[in-house]
């Protein structure tokens, strides 16, 4: 187990470093310098670009940029707001983002386990079609398709919920935008779910449950779900790569003031500094969530752990 | 003992005097079959060959013909879109701007009309746009026309276009490669699978929106960028399909067989393994069909995908997004085509697995 541990982690670090990597490549060999002023002097550009470092050798400017980067430090905005920290837009930005997403993990999750359980229950019944229809539909819809006729339907024409995030209402204004991150999340489970407590259902320790007198409820939650959910565990990568592209869109259409807004921001405005650094968080938050749902499954289901150790060590 | 000796022997009735309690009768056995025994040997049981079996099975559900059937006609929409709209793409037609649609025919029944409700300060007002032009009598816009004056019509058959032009590249250019490198890393084993595997541990590790994003930003916009970005991270689930197939497989007999015959590994790979899980990967390959569609809108939509004045569907649902709420007829239009356009691809997708693994139903 702990071989097992160490190797991921192992993996994860050095996926961590190659991304430092490639953004520092980026930010070095990327088009123009931001001393591309023609009013300054040989001399004046030397002294700039002593004062920033770039006059040092390459590999101590990676050093210095990683030095940076793992402590947070991630420079100043260039374009979006002119010389403001980018670590202070961060902190008043990722709780917005991070209380969003949260919202549509928990919303997505609840009714995508609900639908799957009824879908099984009620098995080849129109029950069962419905789910399966509004699985297959929140995967292939785009969320940002979704979140459109949200903010139209119940924004613009209803007037339910602000069509635009309010700092001052930040329940109500956040409705919208969590019922349209959470589509995706509630189909995929809902689909896994259903699948995988079909063929629990149907397996020989249910049949002796039931034997034994166990049914309706205490069957379901305790016997079967249980089992039924372990393999859920898997969705979990496709779900966060889901929010992440999600959270982007969706900020945008209801201008919720996160993370991903600033980042398509950032890329609109060609402000690099915003970009790297928020790649750099982006990485960093998929990567750990990636490496703890690696170890949880190898926690939960033995045969992944040996497997995988067996077949790769 | 063949069947002609026992039949003689029955009719005959012949038994031993020795045996007499133990006589069989005539009645006592009968034929499994009547008839001519000979013919029903030489007859064979008709052959169904793997792949017609699959079709037939693939005919039968009723998703995947409609989701067929759906793709078919829009991607004839979207060859002969733009040829028959009497617009092109790019055309701004001065004073055509923000028309809803209006279809011939359908105008009569006071439905796509011209007409739309625009809210003003004092309430809703109905206004036809088409009645302030000159020759308004005879201009017809049938998805309407864009902010600046550009036929709907033909920017979603033509965003269509792009769209799926997209999508096939990528999807043909890293099943290719993920094909490869899968069918290469399994084959060979040991320490090239191990250097292989790792890559492609450590690639997967990197969120592809940030690779996709950062490539593009370095590449400027535009058509090769996005093909190119699309790919970067594509192959992998691809590689991953190949890779196991080919461990399932290399160990079986006719590779052996092959093998011993003094195959090359190279055709060993595309002959002996490849036409055996061919099927796999095409159903895997259309999954990233509508994986790449949205790809490109997603990053349409945040500004980074096709370059004005090309359109993709990403990128018109983009521009309208900007004025939904004046004018939402903008973006139904595109939605739908884009909505309907993968859902097909993944309902299609799913039938063709099912299909060709009838055990994989459910799943």
């Amino acid at each position: 187990m702990r071989a097992y541990i160490l190797k991921r982690a192992a993996i994860a670090v050095l996926t961590l470093l190659l991304i430092v990597l490639i953004l520092f490549v980026l930010m070095t060999f990327l088009p123009g310098s931001p001393f591309n002023d023609e009013r300054l002097s040989p001399e004046q550009i030397a002294t700039l670009r002593a004062r920033y470092g770039l006059d040092q050798p390459i590999l101590v400017q990676f050093w210095n940029f990683m030095k940076n980067t793992f402590s947070g430090d991630f420079g100043v905005s260039y374009a979006i707001q002119k010389n403001v920290p980018i670590s202070s837009f961060l902190s008043s930005r990722l709780p917005v983002s991070m209380r969003i997403g949260g919202q549509a993990i928990l919303l997505g999750t609840f009714l995508g386990l609900i639908l799957g359980i009824v879908a099984a229950l009620k098995h080849n019944t129109i029950w069962d079609t419905l789910c399966t229809v509004l699985s297959v539909v929140g995967v292939s819809i785009p969320s940002y398709v979704f979140a459109l006729g949200l903010s139209y339907l119940f924004g613009f024409k209803l007037k339910w919920f602000p069509i635009l995030y309010q700092d001052a209402l930040p329940f109500q204004s956040s409705v919208l935008a969590t019922v349209a991150l959470s589509l995706f999340t509630m189909a995929s489970i809902a689909r896994f779910t259903r699948t995988e407590l079909l063929e629990v259902l149907s397996s020989d320790y249910i049949l002796f449950a039931q034997s034994r007198g166990i049914d309706g409820f205490r069957l379901i939650a305790r016997h079967a779900l249980r089992n039924a959910l372990i393999p859920v565990v898997t969705v979990l990568a496709p779900l966060v790569v889901g929010l992440m592209t999600g959270s982007l869109v969706v900020e945008r259409i209801f201008s919720v003031p996160g993370v991903g807004q600033l980042l398509v921001e950032g890329i609109q405005a060609n402000d690099y500094s915003v970009v790297t650094a928020l790649s750099f968080v982006y990485s960093l938050l998929y990567i750990a969530i990636m490496l703890v749902v690696d170890i949880l499954y190898g926690v939960i289901d033995p045969r992944i752990r040996l497997a995988k150790g067996a077949s790769q060590s | 003992m063949t069947i002609e000796n026992a039949e003689t022997r029955l009719h005959a009735g012949a038994t031993p005097p020795a045996a007499e309690e133990f006589a069989f009768d005539e009645h006592d056995f009968e034929f499994a079959a009547e008839g001519d025994f000979a013919a029903l040997a030489a007859e064979p049981i008709s052959p169904v060959s793997f792949t017609k079996e699959a079709m037939g099975r693939l005919a039968r559900n009723r998703g995947a013909l409609c989701s067929l059937f759906f793709i078919v006609l829009i991607v004839l929409f979207a060859l002969i879109g733009p040829l028959v709209s009497g617009y092109s793409y790019e055309q701004q037609l001065t004073g055509h701007d923000n028309m809803a649609p209006r279809i011939q025919g359908l105008e009569k029944l006071g439905f796509l009309d011209g007409r739309e409700a625009v809210p003003m300060s004092t309430g809703v007002k109905i206004v036809n746009k088409y009645e302030k032009l000159e020759d308004g009598e005879t201009v017809y816009h049938w998805f309407g026309t864009d902010v600046l004056g550009r036929d709907l019509f033909t920017r979603t058959w033509e965003g269509t276009r792009i769209s799926l032009f997209i999508a096939l590249v990528a999807v043909l250019i890293d099943m290719l490669f993920g094909m490869s490198y899968g069918l290469i890393s399994g084959y060979f084993g040991g320490k090239v699978d191990m250097v292989m595997q790792r890559i492609v541990e450590v690639l997967h590790g990197i969120p592809n929106l940030i690779i996709i994003t950062l490539l593009i930003i370095v590449l400027k916009p535009g058509l090769l960028s996005i093909i190119l970005a699309l790919m970067l991270t594509g192959w992998i689930g691809m590689s991953r399909v190949a890779r196991a197939q080919m461990i399932k497989l290399k160990e079986q007999e006719f590779v052996l067989a092959a093998r011993t015959l003094g195959a090359r590994p190279f055709f060993l790979i595309s002959k002996e393994v490849l036409p055996n899980i061919i099927g796999q990967l095409l159903v895997m390959s259309m999954f990233s069909i509508p994986s790449a569609i949205f790809s490109e809108a997603f990053l349409a939509f945040i500004g980074i995908g096709i370059p004005v004045p090309m359109a993709s569907l990403g990128s018109i649902i983009s521009d309208s997004f900007k004025s939904l709420t004046a004018h939402p007829y903008m973006m139904i239009f595109p939605v739908v085509v884009l909505g309907l356009l993968m859902l097909s691809f993944n309902l299609l997708a799913d039938g063709l697995r099912d299909a060709l693994d009838p055990r994989m139903k459910d799943r």
